[in-house]
């Protein structure tokens, strides 16, 4: 299913601070979006997964198969929000708990626990979250985004928290596991962006724009050391540097 | 070891000091009772103390079921409507300000000398402190957890229950803490005024009769049941946040007692 925001618009305490923008988001593609802070990436995130309550954004969302998108987006933070008291297996289940009053299908349990296995934690599914590292903690995030199973999944500097070798596991992991997936994913880190993207956008200027997309060769996670990857970092980075001077 | 150890040195060390505030000052024993004086009465009209203790337990944990339960119910109601909060919140803040205490002779004319008056004395005496601590526990859920949750598809029924409500618990137990220690207050305070049972009667009635060594020995009783109730309470509090390590819950909630 492809998705298309048009004329998406936000003000910032009376300053635009952008209008006009549209964003396409094709079927099966991983499209990231680079910017600086306070360029509105997040608002737009929250646009598009409906908690945009505190940002003045507008804009329409149009779905290839004319549905609303409402109810159908899963996002993925920056912080992890898993449950301090519930158990890894039942943050997972989180979506299941809180839309139905009866506790998750047997079924539900079974994919619950075969996602903890796929992010490496099928071993510690009873245990609590403050039992777990900030990249384990992630890692069920995760899992719990994949539960969801919708079309879009919306991440939000999801792995800027972390180390940078647990960053590096963790994109790989995602790489693997949202591979097929529509999604959007908002950082600041151009390699990361380089490394998992189809598509790579620049959201600065002020107002701010979309420029066109980077598209990055061969499939993800590429290799960190690949010339043509670091080639188009270098160029990122000196875009972004220049809208800062 | 020291654990166990510690509390009994500290009572030892009290029972010392008033030891010695008794021989130098030679107060005579219908002023300030020595502490083998009183423990010795403590022994001799244990039944009666017992008797009078059973009933001040009983008004305080009434009163300590009826305020939660008030208070709790108070506070769910305050986040759910908007209209209430913005028409009850100055009445309970105004309400604050007019002493329980001065209250008391008048649940006494209304209530009668009987154990009603002293359950309401206590239901009263905590019952804001647990809406106020409810309350805010229960506005204060990260902004994230609410977010993720509508995302999820919750609606604002599953977002109360099963985020707002978990994440509201610590402060919660917070409330029933401060309850569990001033609701004795209320109770004594109710069998000060008027009763003809209770602790508090029984220490008035004492008093009265220069029986001080009988008063210091309900003292006694009364502070050991304050004592267990609070540790009692403290109990339940972290069984009902399972989830707050050790560290944590004595560094945020003051559990270093």
């Amino acid at each position: 299913m492809d998705i298309r925001v048009e004329q998406a618009s936000l003000h910032w305490q009376h300053h635009c601070v952008f209008s006009h923008l549209n964003l396409d988001l094709p079927d099966g593609q991983w499209t990231s979006i680079l910017g600086q802070s306070g360029v509105g990436k997040s608002s737009l995130v929250q646009l598009l997964c409906g908690i945009a309550d505190e940002a003045d954004i507008q804009g329409q969302i149009h779905c290839s198969d004319g549905q609303p998108l409402a109810g159908r987006v899963a996002w993925m933070a920056q912080q992890d929000l898993l449950l301090p008291w519930l158990s890894l297996t039942d943050n997972v289940l989180l979506g299941a708990r809180l839309q139905q009053r009866r506790t998750p299908s047997a079924q539900q349990q079974e994919l619950a626990q075969y996602l903890l296995q796929q992010v490496g934690l099928g071993e510690r599914a009873s245990a609590l979250p403050a039992q777990l590292s900030g990249g384990q903690r992630q890692r069920v995030a995760l899992a719990r985004t994949l539960f969801q199973d919708q079309p879009l999944v919306c991440m939000d500097e999801p792995f800027s928290a972390l180390d940078a070798i647990n960053r590096l596991k963790l994109q790989n992991l995602a790489a693997e596991l949202l591979g097929d997936r529509t999604v959007l994913m908002i950082t600041h880190d151009p390699l990361e962006a380089l490394r998992l993207s189809d598509r790579v956008l620049v959201l600065q200027g002020s107002p701010a724009q979309l420029s066109d997309p980077i598209t990055p060769a061969g499939t993800a996670p590429r290799p960190i050391d690949d010339t043509e990857l670091l080639q188009q970092q270098a160029q990122l980075l000196g875009l972004l540097a220049e809208e800062r001077a | 070891m020291m654990t166990l150890l510690r509390p009994l040195i500290i009572a030892l060390g009290l029972m010392l000091i008033w030891q010695a505030i008794v021989w130098l000052t030679g107060a005579p024993r219908f002023i300030l009772p020595g502490p083998l004086l009183v423990l010795e009465t403590l022994v001799n009209q244990f039944p009666l103390l017992m008797k009078h203790a059973g009933v001040t337990l009983m008004e305080i944990l009434l009163g300590l079921l009826l305020g939660t339960l008030l208070g709790l119910a108070s506070a769910l109601s305050l986040v759910t409507w908007g209209g209430l909060r913005r028409w009850l919140l100055p009445v309970l803040v105004v309400s604050q300000a007019i002493p329980v205490f001065a209250l008391a002779p008048v649940l006494m004319l209304w209530l009668g000398y009987g154990m009603a008056s002293k359950v309401a004395m206590a239901t009263l005496i905590i019952y804001f402190p647990v809406t106020a601590a409810c309350f805010d526990g229960l506005r204060q859920t990260p902004t994230g957890y609410l977010q993720l949750a509508r995302t999820l598809g919750a609606n604002r029924r599953a977002q109360l229950l099963q985020i707002r409500l978990p994440a509201a618990l610590p402060a919660f137990g917070s409330g029933l803490r401060v309850a569990a220690s001033v609701a004795p207050i209320g109770a004594v305070v109710g069998e000060w005024v008027g009763s003809s049972t209770g602790l508090g009667y029984l220490m008035l009635n004492a008093n009265a009769r220069m029986q001080v060594d009988l008063m210091f020995a309900a003292l006694m009783v009364l502070a050991v049941m304050a004592l267990g109730l609070y540790f009692f309470v403290n109990l339940i509090a972290r069984r009902l946040t399972p989830w707050l390590s050790e560290s944590t819950s004595s560094a945020t909630r003051g559990d270093s007692l």
